[in-house]
């Protein structure tokens, strides 16, 4: 047997492609985390946020940010293909359902993980439409035009104005939900995935991974909430 | 302890047999004592259905005494019915109320096909054995038992794993059938121990492989398993196996077969 | 009255020599099969519990073709499971005294001198290899924290030779049957058949050549031919309904080969566990056994007055009959199974017993917890008060438990010889099916023993003494006498299902089950066994012409299974009644009342009942042929068993 075999029977079996889901779920993880304190520089001020913008563009010059989109994009692609054929299979092991149902443990997020995971998926692609695709130079505002030695993008002003709209900032916030919702059972799942769980660590695991899911939405959700306030303005 | 007679409402899976078309049929239970187990309540009830010239619900059972793992039955949604640790055969009458309606179903997984009313199939757990669930000792070549000590806590890891009697109860309570809860109890009893040392990577790789095979879905780690498992085996021992499963895919991938 | 005695009883060819010798010098004057020959022999075996499963096993590592059958959904539940205590070996880990000859001794000892002191030391012998055997598998037994294993002491030897797996021994050595059984499965050396039912033996000149089966799912009956077959089907404690055995448990497969001829040897020899939970209504149908180990905490008692329905904590000290510590002052509440068990019957047939159903003794762990606290009683016996608590609903900590006594294991069996063979040439048995190594009562933590010694060491030497002389495949399914046999078997089938009668099989087991613990239980008396050799065949009878069994044979029918199964108990109870009618003497699980010391203590006869009692089939509802089998002791001193 081959290299290229044996990974293909390891993603054919069943603990092969929930490694990767969890794998991926990582990589997903890390970059929510990196994502957040980026997004936190927003209370720094426009200099701050907008630096940084530049920064991440300009990184390996211009580059880096492709390496991370491919990578993000692979990663995704892993977490959600994976996901579906897993989820198909779960289907057809239980194509008879149980006329009385009961659950016993599992919590309500570890029974929806796929419904706020195409939530998800959906408000990712509304967020890059909205933050990263549709925004281009002929826009209002696109450019930083308080940096003097050249033009750069506003990423500050592109998000206070968003989120100056209530629907958008509620459409945040629903999907901030959504996530953390998510995370509430993916984080810890990713031990026991990953096979780092144990009798002692599975409680701490377990509350880990809740304070984790929290500390994203919190985050996140701070920035509508303060621009809605006006705690952060043009 | 005085006993109480019971009047029941029973919701019973009828189904004549594995190709035939099933349903839900209603019965009552009149007078159960509720000293009585769960198993000689439908014994009363098929009684009755045999002294009026019905057939008598089909359902597996053998010790009763929760140890051999062959009765079954998804009680209120519940495999084994209410109660941690035991198995259905184990579940008193005591456990419920006078008029409660009770849901009595098979355990359902595609895995487990149905043979008629509550019996399942569920020889894919011996074929899931059969793909790795040993150590190859040849009779006769073993050496002294003590020629080898193996600690406490170590022996102990592993006994609470072989605590499993396959009664397929964490299928039957997992939301997506899965069996890792059996797969890992046998794959981590045997390969925690030196003896079973040898056979390791080839069992975990066999036998999550036959797992496969035999059509069952997949852990989303809720561990409805461990909840409802009479012998209330860790989720911990699916930790300890997907990370050796892990290992073992690589050494196959990179290093040499199994 | 026995009308027939006769002592034309086959060759148990002991072999001779010094008694530790016997079994090496056995193996090496055996005869061997060539390796390449070995494929070519098919040996069916019925059973896959800890004999037929390690039997199985072993014979296909060997080479072997092998066929196994069980009537369980998988080989992995037979009844073996359910055993709590241990097993015992002579590996005198502890250094505290055991040998292979004194586990020999207590042995022979413990079955009351009725057993073949050839096969007891062979049985010991090997006791060694099988723990060997069993770690080597995965078996995960008692650890120190040292890593050894760990021993106990068990059912009141003086020494330590006990292995054990929490209260699950029996369940953690099928397992690990079960996994070697499985590794042959898949390595093609033994094909498996679960859900499938041995119905009946076919015979071909006289030789066991085959079975016949039903397919438990589709209903359908069909044959197998092999060159040799393997019965390792279990005893036949369900004959009294309530028993700790498992409910699919039966004679079947042993009473249609004893029907087929073969001797069935020593049935009346029935042990009745002390620590049983009590039977609480008519509808019950099994007993739960506690372990023994209660019974070193825990005080055996009864009120003094009959009738007195006051509650345990209501009744003083002074009111108290603690029994078993009256009349066994050096043992006490530690007194053999047959005796503990014989002392709760005394006082409840007094009017004495305890509970709704006056059936029933106080086990009674205040003087322990007092003495120890609650904790301790708990971390002991923690699981055991759990289990009493599920099933009773009560709480043992806070009030005494209530046990009786249950029938658990049997010692009779079908009669085979040194080789495991029956006298029908080709036929061998295994485990507890057999008659051979427990004499009239089994010691704690030997049936396990048994079973694996017949199963991974003596049957794996023995057979080829069988097969060598005979051409492997001579004989297939096509034989008439397998259409004949089928036919038979066939026509049962429509006759159950034809009779349409008023009553439920289990009716007529309920029925003859209180019928036989009544009159043949744990007192027995000429007066009660002539009643129930009357009444056997009268409710016989009544079943064939009454009894309901509904459904067809196309599909999974548990009643048609059970029917099958109480139809041959309704007769082999007569073989159990006459048997213990015949034996005038008192000895191990048999006890008649008629044969008893001064002071109620069984009253064995050595001068004419030192022998094994085999019967032979005539015709149902006709006296069987008895046959005896002459016991001789050579090693040890045949003396009184006392536990005063």
């Amino acid at each position: 047997m081959n290299l290229l075999e044996s990974i293909k029977r390891f993603y054919a079996s069943s603990v092969g492609k929930k490694l990767l889901v969890a794998l991926s779920g990582v990589v997903l993880l890390l970059f929510l985390l990196g994502h957040l304190a980026g997004n936190l520089l927003i209370y720094m001020g426009r200099e701050a946020i907008n630096d940084y913008g530049e920064f991440l563009h300009h990184m390996l010059h211009g580059t880096g940010v492709w390496f991370a989109r491919l990578g993000l994009l692979a990663a995704v692609t892993i977490h959600v293909v994976a996901t579906i054929h897993l989820v198909q299979q779960n289907r057809a092991a239980r194509e008879n359902r149980y006329a009385y149902e009961t659950t016993v443990r599992a919590s309500k997020a570890s029974r929806t993980m796929i419904i706020s995971g195409i939530i998800i998926l959906s408000f990712v692609i509304f967020h890059l439409l909205q933050f990263t695709i549709l925004p281009g130079p002929g826009d209002q505002g696109y450019y930083d035009d308080q940096t003097s030695d050249h033009l750069r993008p506003d990423v500050f002003g592109m998000v206070v104005r968003a989120f100056q709209n209530i629907l958008v900032c509620l459409f945040y916030i629903v999907s901030m939900g959504f996530l953390c919702f998510h995370l509430s059972h993916g984080v810890a799942s990713v031990f026991q995935t990953l096979g780092l769980r144990s009798e002692k660590t599975a409680a701490p695991i377990e509350w880990f991974g809740r304070a984790y899911a929290a500390f994203i939405f919190l985050g996140n959700i701070s920035i509508p909430i303060a621009v809605q306030l006006g705690f952060v303005h043009l | 302890m005085a006993t109480e007679k019971l009047n029941l409402t029973l919701k019973v899976w009828r189904q004549p047999s594995s190709t035939a078309q099933g349903e839900i049929v209603t019965y009552e239970a009149k007078d159960i004592p509720s000293t009585a187990s769960f198993l000689e309540m439908l014994d009363i009830v098929n009684e009755e259905l045999i002294n009026k010239g019905d057939e008598p619900i089909a359902f597996d059972h053998d010790c009763r005494e929760g140890i051999c793992g062959m009765c079954s039955l998804t009680i209120n949604g519940r495999p084994h019915g209410p109660g941690d640790g035991v198995t259905t055969c184990q579940l008193h009458m005591r456990s419920f109320r006078n008029g409660d309606t009770i849901w009595i179903e098979p355990f359902r997984a595609q895995a487990f096909p149905i043979l008629k009313d509550l019996i399942v199939d569920r020889s894919a757990f011996d074929h899931i054995i059969q793909a790795g669930g040993y150590i190859s000792a040849r009779t006769g070549s073993a050496v002294d038992a003590n020629a080898m000590p193996i600690p406490k806590p170590v022996a102990d890891y592993a006994f609470d794993a072989a605590a499993c009697i396959g009664c397929g109860a964490c299928v039957a309570a997992c939301k997506n059938a899965s069996a890792m809860l059996f797969v890992a109890a046998k794959v981590e009893h045997l390969g925690v121990l030196p003896q079973g040392k040898a056979e390791k990577d080839r069992r975990v790789l066999g036998m999550v492989r036959a797992m496969d095979d035999a059509g069952f879905g997949n852990c989303t780690n809720q561990y409805e398993c461990e909840a409802v498992c009479p012998k209330e085996i860790s989720a911990t021992y699916i930790t300890k196996m997907n990370r050796d499963f892990a290992a073992a895919s690589i050494k196959e991938a990179v290093v040499n077969e199994f | 009255m026995v009308s027939d005695i006769s002592n034309d009883m086959p060759d148990s060819k002991i072999p001779s020599g010094p008694i530790a010798d016997k079994w090496t010098k056995h193996k090496m004057d055996s005869r061997l099969i060539n390796p390449n020959n070995k494929r070519k022999y098919t040996v069916l075996v019925v059973g896959s519990g800890l004999a037929g499963a390690s039997a199985a096993a072993t014979l296909a590592e060997l080479g072997y073709k092998v066929k196994c059958f069980c009537y369980q959904d998988s080989p992995r539940r037979a009844h073996s499971i359910a055993a709590q205590g241990g097993i015992n070996s002579a590996k005198n880990y502890q250094n505290d005294g055991d040998s292979v000859h004194r586990l020999f001794y207590d042995t022979v000892k413990g079955g009351d001198f009725r057993s073949r002191e050839a096969n007891v030391h062979r049985l010991a012998e090997v006791s060694t290899q099988i723990i060997d055997q069993c770690v080597a598998q995965g078996v995960p037994f008692a650890r120190e924290y040292g890593g050894l294993l760990a021993n106990r002491s068990f059912g009141g030897a003086q020494v330590s030779r006990t292995f054990y797996a929490r209260g699950q021994t029996g369940q953690q050595l099928l397992i690990g049957a079960y996994s070697a059984l499985s590794k042959q499965i898949a390595d093609g050396g033994v094909e498996m058949y679960p859900r499938t039912e041995m119905l009946d033996l076919v015979l071909v000149d006289g030789h066991a050549k085959g079975i016949v089966v039903r397919d438990m799912v589709t209903g359908r009956v069909y044959s197998f031919a092999g060159d040799t077959v393997l019965l390792a089907t279990g005893g036949y404690g369900n004959v009294f309904y309530l028993s700790t055995n498992a409910t699919g448990c039966n004679v079947t497969a042993a009473y249609r080969a004893h029907k087929k001829g073969a001797y069935f040897a020593n049935p009346c020899y029935t042990q009745i566990h002390p620590t049983c939970i009590p039977v609480s209504g008519s509808y019950q149908s099994k007993l739960t056994l506690m372990s023994e180990s209660l019974r070193n905490d825990g005080r055996v008692w009864v009120p003094k007055k009959a009738g007195d329905r006051r509650l345990p904590s209501e009744i003083p000290d002074a009111e108290r009959d603690y029994y078993l510590e009256r009349k066994y002052p050096s043992f006490g509440n530690l007194a053999p199974r047959d005796i503990a068990s014989r002392g709760a019957k005394e006082v409840c047939d007094e009017g004495r017993g305890v509970g709704d159903t006056g059936l029933g003794v106080y086990l009674d762990f205040s003087a322990a917890i007092q003495r120890d606290g609650e904790h301790t009683v708990r971390e002991k016996y923690g699981n055991l008060f759990q289990m009493y608590e599920q099933i009773t609903g009560e709480n043992a900590y806070q009030s005494p438990m209530r046990i009786f006594p249950a029938v658990h294991y049997t010692m009779g069996g079908l009669w085979v010889d040194y080789n495991l063979m029956s006298n029908i040439p080709g036929l061998h048995v295994l485990g507890e099916a057999n008659f051979s190594d427990h004499g009239a009562n089994r010691l704690g933590a030997s049936a396990l023993m048994q079973g694996l010694a017949d199963g991974y060491f003596v049957i794996p030497s023995t057979i080829a003494n069988y097969l060598a002389s005979e051409t492997p495949g001579t004989v297939t399914t096509e034989h008439e006498a397998f259409r004949e046999v089928e036919d038979e078997v066939r026509q049962r089938i429509d006759q159950f299902l034809s009779i349409n009668g008023k009553r439920s099989v289990d009716s007529f087991h309920r029925e003859l089950g209180l019928l036989v613990w009544d009159k043949c239980g744990m007192a027995r008396d000429e007066a009660g066994l002539t009643e129930a050799l009357q009444r056997i065949p009268e409710l016989r009878a009544e079943f064939w012409e009454n009894v309901r069994v509904p459904g067809d044979n196309a599909n999974v029918n548990q009643e048609l299974e059970k029917a099958g199964r109480v139809a041959d108990f309704l007769e082999f109870a007569e073989l159990l009644c006459h048997d213990a009618r015949h034996r005038k003497e008192s000895c191990g699980g048999h006890f008649r009342t008629e044969h008893q010391t001064d002071d109620g203590e069984a009253k064995r006869n050595d001068a004419d009942f030192a022998y094994v009692g085999a019967w032979e089939h005539r015709g149902v509802g006709n006296e069987p042929e008895l046959h005896k089998e002459n016991l001789e002791f050579e090693n040890v001193q045949l003396a009184i068993r006392s536990y005063k």
